[in-house]
């Protein structure tokens, strides 16, 4: 064995690239309560103190700097410092802190509406050269884009798709370059390429092209960390370098990419084996430790992209999704909690309460009770945590996936996905009703439809042209989603992130869905009530009458959740129907993250009682308000919903409750908390955004900024200054159903 | 089987009570209440109203929250209303909960039909609100004879039920000094107490009486505030403590 590896249990890893074989064979599961924990250290205040200043100034100015004379890349920056002589883990994406870099691999004209949103201007020459030279992402789409889509596109029936900025949701496994070294990983895929001969058709030359480009990413890592004066073609030897090797892989990631996500993964076990190595020797203190954790953190959260305040609409708070996996169970039923857990959850006590690193704990019933007490004491404190079923995701994944974006498991180096951002299934309804016509472009978007012309709509009517739609919306769909990724490989390749992937990937083609209880309390106004559609002029339901109450999602009623249900599972079947680019895995999640406003506000009236342009409700939460029987009969509607089977991509809910509706006292909060997440995921459900605040607060914040510069709320799959929310969305967060008992 | 006749009569299920008993409780409003107290929050529950449930029914919509009640002996608490009203009907539903082992917890202010015994042997906790110590404040605050609530309490001591003692802090009859040493001496004749809780009068019901075209008699009341009710428990539970030395 290496000397680097001096004090590591061996097993297969020593002979392949096998991280989780290296966890297994060697990390300590610690059940113990928080008391271990420990401040920051001075060297850490200095560099916080400098990054809260300069993230102030950045409040302010929305974008601090941007470099506008070079383009993104691994290696295309001088190395900068926030702090050089406090810095105990470097790099930045540029050479100065929240300074943004260009990307116009994903789109150009992207590009000049950002920097001339800020006031800046792209260096003339690099402005000529990449334009006479190089087509983008963006540009390849929009050649190959059929009628279909283009329309699909613009009235707001899919939206968000990754077709102008780089796709993201893919996870490095960056602590590749900490176990092995850069050499080895190279070693190892000029081995790959060399055994890929045969006859050269497509994939192979593709596959050939891409290894090619991986290699000289790594090369390029290796490059970018000599500038900070580290060689990493070599095995981490200890805690900090193994902490500095993962990061500059992950810097790697986002100095190349601009993903929507560029998730972390999972780095508590793998940090804590070579912590726990270091403390052991001698070599390493807690407060030490500690600072490591902190001051890596600190660099996930000064991460930064460039984007247009279109973006911003969609995904407020300028958020990057670093998303990072905690805790969780191994296949063997042992905890997977170790010491390191505890300290990265514990940078929003040392740090400040922060929506990034997208803290994201694995929860599972077996988890250890000291760290459900934690977490429910720091969601307590923070509103900073969301909480996912490792018993669900386990069975699928194994004990070493992660989470990228907010709800999206994979395989670490082992699977990507291609993300598909959403498809409106309220609008879809809509479209049933009115001959495929768009109730507010007044164009014919999906053909073949028959118009409703009844005066009170008939259920089984209206289902049957629903499913006539959805049949033709899947297949808009699946071209849209086949066309983007063939050009994003062919043009905005991630070849830093593919490098730390085996070879032989997995993909998943990731569907989502947005407007779902709208859609489906809709169907059961149809079903249950009498509705009546108001038609304008030309013939469009343009509003609803509806008489008579009908069951609505939300109440843990059967009747109206089995719809639901069967829209979801008819929708996921027709999407399977159409082949996948490079073979990919189809998967669908219901998930809306902010863009549950901008949809509302692309969408007419709905048979629900939802008027024209109002927000849908977040991902798979029932619409506000309409959830009359408490939490728990919210939480059970949306726990039908199926995982495995169906929305294998993920099921998002975000949960508000009061903190005294949540129990008479703090120990009884906590405890009952626990509860709560406990029963909720033993009923089978998949991911719970946890807020404990009072409306209140959050009007006081809106209305008085300044007092809550650190107000951080989870909203649909991420957590975000309430601050930094646009003033609609933050009523919209408002309107929210909040569970507080009378 | 021979099928139960009996129905109940519920106002509202509430699937996710956190502060009525242990753990996370499914809360039953029964409808039916003897007592009118100026202070109550539920108004819409003082009358009888249609009989709507089967315990079968309610039982299942119980159950379907069993996966929260595993922590901490979490399970359901009739709440009203006044549940001991609609006993026969509860004694019902209990017995098919109690094959799925579940936690069963009444929030009574003891003024029943009488015939408590039978109740109490399906019942795991007694949460009871005690609304004034003295006879004619009682009878002013409630409308009611005290008289009723002594034969619940005699007959709860006769059982080995735990009970948790709930007492509203309304501002000017229940938050003074004076009052928490009665509450102390009267608390002695209760067995098996394991807790008491101070609630703090709130406003948050307060539209149902405009909604329900009833007379608010304590409109003008302002809440209670919630630091001095905590202040005020934190004396009473010293005094408390030193008698039950």
């Amino acid at each position: 064995m290496k000397d680097v590896w001096k004090g590591f249990k061996g097993g297969s890893w020593l002979n392949k690239i096998n991280v989780s074989s290296f966890i297994m064979c060697n990390y300590k599961p610690y059940d113990g309560d928080e008391s271990f924990l420990v401040g920051t250290s001075n060297k850490t205040k200095s560099v916080w103190n400098k990054c809260s200043k300069l993230l102030r100034e950045e409040l302010k100015k929305h974008v601090l700097d941007v470099d506008v004379d070079h383009m993104s890349g691994i290696d295309n920056f001088e190395p900068g410092y926030i702090d050089y002589d406090n810095e105990v883990i470097v790099g930045l994406q540029t050479d100065s802190p929240l300074k943004r870099m260009v990307n116009p691999y994903g789109g150009i004209r992207m590009v000049y509406s950002e920097l001339n949103a800020y006031g800046y201007k792209l260096n003339p020459l690099v402005d000529k050269y990449f334009n006479e030279f190089r087509k983008t992402h963006n540009q390849g789409v929009f050649d190959a884009y059929t009628d279909d889509i283009l329309k699909a596109r613009h009235v707001g029936l899919l939206t968000g798709l990754p077709d102008a900025y780089g796709r993201g949701r893919i996870i490095g496994d960056y602590r590749r370059i900490a176990l092995y070294g850069v050499d080895y990983l190279l070693e190892k895929k000029k081995d790959d390429f060399n055994k890929k001969i045969g006859k050269m058709n497509d994939s192979l030359i593709r596959l050939r092209e891409e290894i090619s480009m991986q290699c000289r990413a790594l090369e390029e890592i290796k490059n970018m960390a000599s500038k900070y004066g580290y060689d990493i073609s070599k095995p981490a030897s200890n805690a900090k370098e193994a902490i500095q090797w993962t990061y500059f892989g992950y810097l790697a990631a986002v100095k190349e990419n601009n993903g929507a996500a560029m998730s972390l993964g999972r780095v508590d076990d793998f940090f804590d084996i070579y912590i726990e190595r270091d403390i052991k020797k001698g070599v390493l203190t807690e407060k030490e430790a500690q600072e490591l954790i902190d001051q890596f953190v600190i660099k996930l959260r000064i991460m930064r992209h460039l984007r247009t305040p279109e973006y911003d609409e969609l995904f407020s708070g300028d958020p990057t999704w670093v998303t990072c996996s905690i805790g969780g169970i191994s296949n063997n039923g042992d905890s997977m909690v170790t010491k390191t857990s505890y300290r990265l959850l514990h940078t929003l006590t040392n740090l400040d309460p922060a929506p990034e690193p997208n803290m994201t704990v694995l929860w599972s019933k077996k988890l250890p009770e000291n760290f459900k007490k934690y977490c429910a004491k720091m969601s307590i404190d923070t509103d900073a945590i969301q909480y996912e079923s490792d018993d669900l995701m386990r069975p699928i994944y194994g004990d070493d996936y992660a989470i990228a974006c907010c709800v999206s498991a994979m395989r670490l180096g082992r699977d990507m996905q291609f993300f598909g951002a959403r498809c409106n299934l309220a609008k879809s309804l809509l479209y049933a009703i009115n001959g495929g016509v768009d109730e507010i472009e007044k164009m014919l978007v999906i053909k073949d439809v028959p118009k409703l012309n009844d005066r009170v709509l008939d259920y089984d009517k209206v289902k049957k042209n629903y499913y006539k739609v959805i049949e033709k919306v899947a297949s808009i769909y699946s071209d849209a989603m086949n066309i983007i990724h063939y050009m994003h490989d062919k043009y905005a390749y991630e070849a830093s992130q593919m490098a730390l992937h085996d070879t032989n990937v997995h993909r998943y083609m990731a569907y989502g869905v947005a407007g779902l209880s709208v859609a489906v309390d809709s169907l059961s106004a149809i079903k249950y009530a009498k509705v009546k559609p108001i038609r304008d002029e030309d013939g469009v339901a343009v509003s609803f009458e509806v008489n008579g109450d009908f069951p609505k999602y939300g109440n843990d009623d059967d009747r109206v959740d089995n719809i639901a249900k069967d829209l979801l599972r008819k929708f996921f079947k027709e999407l399977k129907k159409h082949t996948c680019y490079r073979n990919a895995e189809p998967t669908l999640s219901v998930l809306t993250i902010t863009s549950n406003v901008v949809y509302g506000a692309k969408t007419g009236a709905t048979p629900d009682g939802r008027l024209k342009g109002e927000p849908f409700a977040p991902g798979a939460n029932p619409m506000h308000g309409r959830d009359e029987n408490g939490a728990i009969a919210s939480l059970n509607s949306v726990s039908k919903l199926e995982y495995a089977k169906c929305c294998k991509d993920g099921i998002s809910n975000t949960f508000t409750i009061v903190p005294n509706a949540l129990g008479m006292n703090r120990d009884e909060q906590i405890s009952n908390l626990i509860g709560l997440m406990d029963g909720y995921f033993r009923s089978g459900a998949h991911h719970l955004n946890v807020n404990v605040l009072n409306r209140e607060t959050l009007i006081d914040a809106m209305n008085n900024p300044d007092k809550y510069p650190l107000l951080t709320i989870r909203v649909s799959g991420y957590a975000v200054r309430f601050n930094r929310l646009t003033r609609h969305q933050q009523e919209e967060v408002i309107s929210r159903t909040f569970h507080e008992k009378m | 089987m021979r099928k139960c006749k009996i129905r109940g009569s519920i106002n509202k299920i509430e699937s996710s009570g956190f502060v009525d008993g242990p753990g996370i409780r499914t809360v039953v409003f029964l409808n039916g209440c003897k007592l009118r107290c100026k202070y109550c929050q539920n108004p819409e529950t003082w009358q009888m109203r249609e009989y709507n449930y089967t315990p079968s029914t309610l039982a299942k919509m119980i159950l379907k929250n069993k996966n929260y009640f595993v922590r901490n002996n979490g399970g359901v608490t009739f709440s009203g209303g006044e549940p001991l009203l609609q006993s026969e009907f509860i004694i019902e539903v209990c017995k098919i909960l109690k094959k799925e082992h579940i936690h069963v917890a009444i929030d009574t202010a003891g003024v029943g039909n009488g015939n408590y015994e039978e109740i109490l042997k399906y019942v795991d906790l007694v949460l009871l609100d005690v609304k004034h110590t003295d006879v004619y404040k009682y009878r002013d605050l409630t409308g009611h004879e005290m008289a009723d609530v002594r034969n619940f309490i005699k007959e709860l001591n006769k059982s080995n039920i735990d009970v948790w003692i709930r007492q509203v802090v309304v501002p000017g009859i229940t938050d003074t000094e004076k009052y928490i040493d009665s509450l102390v001496s009267y608390l002695k004749r209760i067995k098996n107490i394991k807790r008491v809780d101070f609630l703090p009068y709130h406003k948050l019901g307060d539209y149902k009486y405009v909604e329900l075209g009833i007379d608010n008699p304590y409109k003008n009341k302002v809440a209670m505030d919630r630091v001095r009710c905590e202040k005020l428990y934190n004396k009473f539970i010293i005094k408390y403590n030193k008698i039950l030395e």
